[in-house]
């Protein structure tokens, strides 16, 4: 298997905070790998690096093989254009973890929306897509809803719908059920599982680590900007053995 | 036990059947009768004392749909729309000028507010008219050549000097709109690989106008009457019509009355495009729209109907 996303040595700072001192891992094609950790560990701003949400500050991040917001020529490394950032977003779906739903649309124009618009798709055949979409993450009957019509849970799912609509090769989510009610946690999670079953790549940081230990293929637990420990999640969950994964997993299990 | 609750003979089934409904008597709002009646008796008095006055009221019915009133009115209108299409459409680029990560354009943006909001906008149209000072001719090559003084017709001095002046109002107005949105929807639709200029026009701006239409309603009324400063530069609008016919007609005051009421009805009428337009730009912002005047107007009727029929078999 190939890898999909490579980090070597990535730093981050917010000004003088640094996020992210150095990460190296490695994501395999179609593997459903998990970032765990508490909170300012600097899982979701790595996550937002992969995408160029945040530009980092050293070494090297590769997504499918090619460089994160850079190009090299030689031994230089060149800023990429906007429009070039924009094309290769195109491939990898984000998933927020307050939803982020245009809130002037309906949840199927939500997404139909990229596709239209960025891809020049048709608008009957996107609306088509979407509507397949929906279906899948079980939400055919709210086509016509705007997001303030709809609860947490099923805005989540939309979302996650508005993702796949562009066919990414890469799903990022950040915390996709932290915002949710307990027992909306649920659907959000099978339509990810089926999602992980289908053969995406998927990158999740969570909490939920039932989620972890049953769907996950690699599971990193971050903390204070590092990884601390990485590996099968059924074995770093139920025998980890840092003692700072200890901690936290004492904490939340 | 149920027995000795029910009354007599109503239907079991009628929702009233649970605890007995508060008959209590309301608090009497005294203070609002009194102020009522000390509100009506000043108008009337108000009113009074100008139908007493030395005013030939006779004269603003006359003259009210006269030709050239109505052509001055047409004017007034053309002039407020075209000048606010040119504050809208400049004040949403200055504001996306001014916000964004370009020095040089923000800089231009920010010079260009400061200039149009420093300077009074009487003293722009006086400007603007009088440019051939500086410019003697004007000159675009093979398209057009002549001289600034035929070029700048009291219209398009009006239309400048006012619409460009808008511009930099408009541009703090839409500043503050597109700041509004929440930077998780430049985000989302970043994320899937959105332009900046497709965010900013697909997501951005449609949830930017939310905020932005209720201020630019009252800048379209403000508009409407800063029109009547274009007198100076010779443009026949409302107000500088009303002033020649009532010089003519020997009724001044009269014609003043007259053009007031025509801005008092216009502006009425604007209004109430505003409120459609801000119900169009909430729809997704809250669960249900809110009523149309018309509609709530129907249910004010069918709920007084209601309670009368309910009152009438009580």
């Amino acid at each position: 298997m190939t890898a999909m996303v490579k980090a070597e040595g990535v730093h981050k700072s917010f000004g003088l905070v640094e996020v992210l001192k150095g990460i190296d891992l490695e994501v395999k094609s179609g593997e459903v790998f998990c970032l765990i950790g508490p909170s300012g560990s600097g899982k979701s701003t790595f996550l937002r690096c992969i995408n160029h949400l945040e530009k980092i500050n050293a070494g090297r991040l590769y997504v499918d093989g090619e460089l994160v917001g850079y190009r090299q020529k030689g031994d230089k490394l060149y800023e990429l254009k906007d429009s070039e950032v924009a094309l290769k977003r195109r491939d990898i779906g984000m998933v927020f973890q307050r939803f982020n739903l245009f809130p002037h649309m309906t949840a199927v124009e939500n997404v139909m929306e990229a596709p239209v618009q960025v891809k020049g798709v048709s608008r009957a055949q996107a609306r088509e897509r979407a509507q397949d979409l929906l279906d899948r993450v079980g939400l055919a009957d709210k086509a016509g809803s705007y997001p303030s019509q709809l609860s947490g849970g099923q805005q989540q799912r939309v979302a996650i719908a508005r993702a796949l609509a562009m066919d990414p090769k890469l799903m990022l989510f950040d915390e996709p059920t932290s915002a949710l009610d307990p027992e909306l946690v649920g659907d959000v999670l099978d339509v990810m599982r089926d999602l992980a079953e289908s053969g995406m790549t998927m990158i999740v940081v969570t909490h939920e680590m039932g989620f972890a230990r049953e769907v996950g293929d690699s599971l990193v637990f971050m903390d204070g900007g590092v990884v601390v420990e990485s590996g099968d999640p059924r074995e770093v969950l139920t025998n980890p053995r840092h003692e700072r994964t200890q901690a936290f997993l004492s904490k939340v299990l | 036990m149920t027995a000795d609750i029910d009354k007599t003979d109503g239907p079991a089934d009628t929702p009233s059947a649970g605890p007995e409904a508060i008959k209590a008597i309301p608090v009497r709002h005294y203070g609002r009768y009194v102020s009522a009646v000390i509100a009506i008796a000043a108008l009337g008095g108000v009113i009074y004392a100008f139908s007493q006055g030395r005013i030939n009221w006779g004269a603003i019915p006359d003259y009210f749909f006269n030709d050239r009133i109505l052509s001055g009115v047409g004017k007034t209108l053309l002039l407020t729309v075209l000048c606010m299409i040119i504050g809208v459409v400049g004040g949403i680029l200055l504001a996306v000028m001014r916000l964004s990560k370009n020095p040089v354009t923000s800089s231009i943006a920010w010079f260009y507010i400061w200039f149009f909001r420093g300077t009074p906008v009487l003293v722009q149209l006086i400007v603007w008219f009088n440019l051939g000072l500086v410019f003697e001719y004007i000159n675009l090559g093979p398209i057009y050549k002549d001289e600034w003084s035929q070029f700048m017709t009291p219209f398009l001095t009006a239309l400048l000097g006012l619409g460009l002046n808008e511009a930099a109002y408009m541009a703090e107005i839409c500043r503050a709109g597109l700041l509004s949105v929440d930077e998780g929807q430049t985000e989302a639709s970043q994320a899937l690989g959105m332009s900046h200029g497709k965010t900013l026009r697909r997501i951005v701006v449609p949830q930017a106008m939310r905020v932005i239409v209720p201020p630019t309603g009252n800048e379209v009324i403000n508009m409407l009457k800063t029109t009547s400063l274009v007198s100076v530069v010779q443009y026949s609008e409302l107000l500088r019509v009303a002033q020649d016919i009532g010089q003519t007609s020997g009724a001044p005051a009269e014609m003043l009355f007259l053009a007031a009421a025509w801005y008092l009805v216009l502006t009425s009428v604007f209004s109430v495009g505003q409120y459609y337009l801000e119900r169009y730009y909430a729809r997704g912002s809250s669960r249900s729209l809110p009523a149309t005047p018309f509609q709530k107007i129907r249910a004010n009727l069918l709920s007084l109907s209601n309670r009368s029929s309910a009152g009438g078999t009580a």
